[in-house]
């Protein structure tokens, strides 16, 4: 167990590693010099050399790379070009907002979807089975911020229950904040229900036929009982893999949600640091949604190894 | 061999609303270029078939169009996906645990750290927002998911014992991979370039809701929804529509790729046999 | 004890078994043989109730005084594992991989409410000792990857057992295990049997094993109970025509006129085959593993050399070697005097060919024969008479030159390996490695195949490497044996020889665990 963590962790910080080159190649060297990408063509040659100067972009590359993650490291993300304030700052408030709405989300799509996906491999093949298979099918096809516009009109402006936009932040009490959460939540959800409760009923269908199923039958287990104890958690396998991949989704879908409902998150900020050429917004957020999908990987690998002895015991 | 239901239902469906982007490459109702601020936001009627929207557009040319460019955006990103992805998967599985098998595993992996938004936002940071935005990232973030399904598959038929025949024969790893691998994985393939081709149309309108795809006045389903969000409490069709077209071309393609899936899987029809 | 009364089944419509009728008392074995697809599996599944879907059952299952096959579900998952234990043919996919093996044989207790948690598991301390799972090395909480075939096997069987079942059905309990392995197992089998006064319903393919392990038979043929005797009569008269014939088959000895010369034409020497395994660490070295450590020996124009060995002896890896596919750590592989490897000449590699084990495997399933038979051809080039040829292999393996245009899933399993050596006979080869050519065939198939091998040998003048590990076949069938055991040849000679008075100790053993059949 113990090596298999230090090489998911050695693994985790290659991750990293390459991630942050990728990033810091596109943002940083494919466009030239930075600074007058940011300034546009009309910038003198004056201003453009000051503004190098107070971002910090002065040096040869590899310098700009190390003193780039070097800051990271220690909490500095860099100074934005159009708020002139740090990066960091800008940064800490939003991620109190998309972060909590992707994990919301992940935790409602896992609640959702799993009891759905047991009910519909333990009636396989009878009509509430081909229903749940409908209804899915239905939910993987809405586009989450379609679905978002839809649940504004019906249950926040035609049924006032739940705030249309804006967010009260976690100072206004968590209750009102995860208010204004739930609908952005529900939507994000729906898509990513339909699709974990689909690959738990699979990997459900597809453990019935193994042989060890047929084991547990002998012993005189019924075939619900072998399910749940013998089905389950190997069909925890494959549902994992899809949980892991369903984070950077969500964290994604976030973002585009978050304009649906002007909520404050990084998305609002992302969206912002193009419009206006600040490079060292994008380059720093970027890394960040980067970071949080590949510490859900590696947790994910974690996850693997407490459902399989497989893993705690090779490699 | 008869076609399973959904394969029938999915493919109509899918077949119409291709049908109308390839008309609209001919022809549509009205330009959709064109602005009528006179008879904006009107109500459906003969004129206009599905009404107009903020701009005085006709929804219906509007959407012909738009279904134009979220078919080409995903069609070409599975195509990049297919045409890097799948060679990457299959040299991988002819060189298991070789070097290369493990750049190309870890390159998949680091690229599925990026979702196509996020590429998205990198390439438009850089070079500005268009639809060749949204194909690419599309596109890069589809190259490791065909690269996984073709290795995957493909080290399933590489033990078998035609494979060791065909080396006796002296037949080397890109022949077979060509000759052997490929036409065995190919069912697989085209199911699974069915699923990505419709979450192409899903992050197709997603970015360019949040303006990272095509830019006015490219009509899109996404930035017409975008468009809509405004006018959505009193005008819900300019919303609606978008989003149904949405919903019913990735329902079509999801309904094909289950019914491909049906058909195609070696495994339901070895049982039939 | 237990009895079966006119028991028939259909599979959605399809007759499967046809008024089956079997008695079995307490403390005897009843050995239930057949080929595939005879219904032996069926039977035992319909004793359980363990049916596919779309399965209809007619007649009666009795246990003691009850009928089983009246009993409801509920009722019927009582009876499983209580009074009827069952283990089956693949050990290493019938446990669950996630759970410990001690939690897995409490279970059968607990899911019964036969013992509380602490009782279930010093119960499941005591069965899996009684199988020779000792606590001191095989703990409660061991998983089922950390134990060998045959060791899952026997935790199969304690938790069939751990309810003092009357009825034990073993389904092919030892046809994916090693010789030595599978001895152990039957061993263990019996001794359950008789210690602990079970009825035991045995089902196997194997008429040595059966006739070694049963107090009576049964052959099955079709769905139905052709003839069923005490082994001791059953053997001796065998009344049913079938019966005999399964019997003939089992220890058939084809013809073999081949003419030995004593030019050596496949020669090995001091062959080395290393692999290179995962770092233990991430910049640590690659450790390797030798699975081929100095094999040498040489085989003769027109001989049939056999080859054999337990799983993990090497022969898989040894025969790669041989066939030019993966190159070699040492030493060298000489074809008629010239070097086998990886980059050999066409010319070289076009006069060996091979045969492999699975007959729905080795065929690319989307190409058709003809396509299928050419492949050999690739490097040498298409010879001229092409068309000819196609046909001529075909009817050299008894089919008919039409069958060019067929799929091979329009053909049997026995059809199908004929096709593979058509695919090997094509080029003209001198040497054919036949890699458990016969191994996957009904005894009744194989016999035929061994014959057209042998005619093919006289005929053609062919030398053979027949690898195996079933000993009977090899002993049936060449001239020559050699016997491999990580890595290394430890014994060699000529067959006879090698079977009446094996010299190694590993030999010895290997024979003395391989069941016979008592010749009549």
């Amino acid at each position: 167990m113990f090596r298999y963590v230090i090489n998911r962790l050695i693994s985790l910080g290659l991750s990293l590693l390459a991630a942050s080159l990728v990033i810091f190649a596109v943002v940083e060297v494919i466009p030239g010099d930075p600074a007058a990408f940011m300034l546009g063509l009309n910038a003198s040659e004056d201003t453009v050399a000051a503004l190098r100067e107070d971002l910090g972009l002065t040096g040869t590359l590899g310098e700009r790379y190390f003193v780039w993650v070097g800051g990271m490291l220690s909490g500095d993300f860099g100074t934005s070009y159009t708020y002139r304030v740090p990066v960091s700052d800008l940064v800490a408030a939003r991620l109190w907002v998309s972060v909590p709405l992707a994990l919301y989300a992940l935790l409602l799509s896992i609640l959702l979807a799993l009891p759905i996906g047991m009910v519909a491999a333990a009636r396989r093949g009878k009509m509430l089975d081909y229903g749940i298979m409908g209804l899915t099918q239905l939910g993987i096809a809405v586009p989450n911020f379609w679905f978002a516009m839809l649940l504004v009109v019906l249950l926040a402006i035609t049924l006032p229950i739940f705030p249309a936009g804006g967010f009260p932040g976690w100072d206004a009490g968590a209750f009102a904040a995860l208010k204004a959460l739930t609908l952005p939540a529900v939507a994000l959800a729906l898509p990513q229900a339909s699709i974990l409760a689909r690959v738990m009923r699979s990997a459900l269908i597809e453990t019935l036929g193994q042989d060890y199923i047929r084991t547990a039958r002998a012993k005189g287990l019924s075939e619900g009982q072998a399910i749940r104890r013998h089905g389950m958690r190997n069909a925890m396998i494959p549902v994992l893999t899809i949980v892991g991949l369903q984070f950077s989704f969500l964290l994604a879908g976030a973002i585009i949600i978050e304009k649906v409902f002007f909520l404050p998150g990084l998305g609002l900020l992302i969206f912002q640091g193009i419009t206006q050429r600040d490079l060292i917004v994008v380059e720093s957020v970027v890394m960040l949604l980067v970071f949080a999908v590949i510490l859900v990987t590696f947790l994910i690998d974690l996850a693997y190894a407490l459902v399989d002895p497989r893993l705690r015991h090779s490699r | 061999m008869t076609w399973p239901v959904q394969l029938r239902l999915g493919a109509t469906l899918f077949g119409l609303l291709l049908l109308a982007a390839l008309l609209s490459l001919f022809w549509t109702p009205y330009d959709v270029t064109e602005l009528e601020i006179a008879a904006k936001l009107s109500a459906p009627s003969a004129a206009h078939w599905l009404g107009t929207d903020h701009l005085g557009r006709d929804m219906l040319s509007m959407l012909m169009a738009g279904a134009r460019t979220s078919i080409a955006v995903a069609l070409v990103a599975v195509g990049i996906g297919i045409a890097l992805g799948v060679p990457l998967g299959l040299s991988a599985a002819a060189n298991r645990g070789s070097l290369l098998d493990e750049i190309i595993m870890r390159g998949n992996d680091l690229i599925f750290a990026f979702p196509s938004l996020v590429i998205a936002i990198l390439i438009t940071a850089v070079f500005g927002p268009s639809a060749l935005n949204a194909i690419l990232a599309i596109g890069i973030f589809n190259i490791p998911v065909f690269a996984r399904v073709a290795r995957g598959a493909a080290l399933t038929i590489w033990p078998r014992e035609f494979i060791l025949a065909a080396r006796v024969a002296g037949k080397g790893k890109v022949l077979i991979s060509a000759e052997h691998i490929l036409p065995n994985i190919a069912n697989l393939l085209v199911v699974q370039g069915t699923i990505q081709f419709s979450m192409g149309i899903l992050a197709e309108a997603g970015l360019s809701y949040v303006g990272l795809g095509a830019q006015p006045p490219t009509p899109s389903w996404g930035r017409m929804l975008a468009d809509a969000q405004t006018f959505f409490y009193g005008y819900p069709r300019l919303a609606l529509l978008p989003g149904l077209a949405i919903v019913l071309t990735v329902l079509g393609l999801n309904l094909m790729g289950d019914g491909l899936r049906d058909l195609l899987d070696p495994r339901l029809r070895r049982a039939v046999r | 004890m237990i009895g079966i009364e006119k028991l028939s089944l259909t599979l959605s419509g399809i007759p499967v078994l046809r008024d089956v009728s079997l008695e079995i008392a307490a403390g005897r074995t009843l050995g239930l043989v057949g080929e595939s697809g005879s219904g032996k599996s069926m039977t035992a599944l319909s004793i359980m109730r363990l049916l596919p879907h779309g399965a209809q059952m007619r007649g009666a299952v009795h246990l003691e005084n009850r009928v089983l096959s009246e009993l409801s579900e509920r009722q019927m998952c009582a009876v499983r594992g209580a009074e009827i234990g069952m283990i089956f043919q693949e050990p290493m996919t019938a446990l669950n991989p996630v759970q410990t093996i001690g939690d897995q044989v409490a279970e059968t207790l607990l899911v019964h409410g036969a013992a509380s948690r602490p009782e279930a598991r010093a119960i499941a301390r005591e069965r899996l000792a009684r199988v020779g799972l000792v606590p001191e090395r095989f703990p409660l909480d061991r998983y089922p990857h950390e134990l060998s075939g045959g060791q899952r096997q026997r935790v199969c069987i304690a938790l069939a057992i751990a309810l003092r079942p009357k009825l034990l059905i073993a389904d092919e309990p030892t046809t994916a295990l090693d010789v030595t392995t599978q001895a152990q197992i039957l061993d263990l089998i019996r001794e359950l049997v008789r210690e602990e006064e079970m009825a035991c319903l045995f089902i196997t393919h194997d008429l040595a094993v059966v006739s070694e392990m049963a107090d009576e038979i049964a052959v099955m043929k079709a769905g139905a109970v052709v003839e069923r005797a005490p082994t001791a009569a059953l053997l001796r008269e065998m009344r049913h025509p079938y019966t005999r014939a399964l019997f003939d088959a089992s220890r058939h000895q084809p013809e073999r006129t081949a003419a030995r010369s004593e030019a050596p034409l496949l020669e090995v020497r001091g062959a080395v085959r290393d692999y290179t395994l995962r770092r233990q660490h991430l910049f640590g070295p690659r450790p390797t593993f030798r699975a081929v450590d100095g094999v040498s020996f040489a085989l003769k124009r027109g001989e049939s050399l056999g080859l054999v060995g337990e799983s993990g002896c090497g022969k898989s890896t040894l025969t790669r070697a041989i066939l030019g596919l993966e190159p070699l750590q040492g030493g060298e592989i000489l074809l008629d005097g010239q070097p086998v490897s990886p980059r050999m000449p066409a010319e070289l590699r076009r006069r060996m060919q091979v045969v492999f084990q699975d007959p729905y495997g080795s065929f690319n399933p989307r190409h058709r024969v003809a396509r299928l038979l050419t492949e050999p051809f690739h490097l040498t080039g298409r010879p001229p008479d092409l068309e000819e040829r196609i046909g001529e292999a075909l009817e050299n393996v008894g089919l008919a030159p039409s069958d060019r245009d067929k799929f091979p899933h329009e053909f049997s399993g026995g059809q199908r390996q004929r096709i593979a050596i058509a695919r090997a006979l094509i080029t003209r080869p001198e040497l054919i490695v036949l890699d458990e050519a016969v191994s996957a065939l009904d005894v009744s198939i194989r016999a035929q195949i061994m014959d057209l091998l042998a005619d093919l040998q006289g005929q053609f003048g062919l030398s053979y490497l027949f690898i195996a590990h079933d000993l009977t076949v090899v002993r049936a069938i060449t001239d020559r044996v050699l016997v491999m055991r990580a890595g290394q040849i430890v014994e060699e000679g000529e067959t006879e020889a090698v079977f009446s008075a094996p010299t190694g100790a590993y030999t010895r053993a290997l024979l003395a665990a391989a069941p016979v059949l008592p010749s009549v």
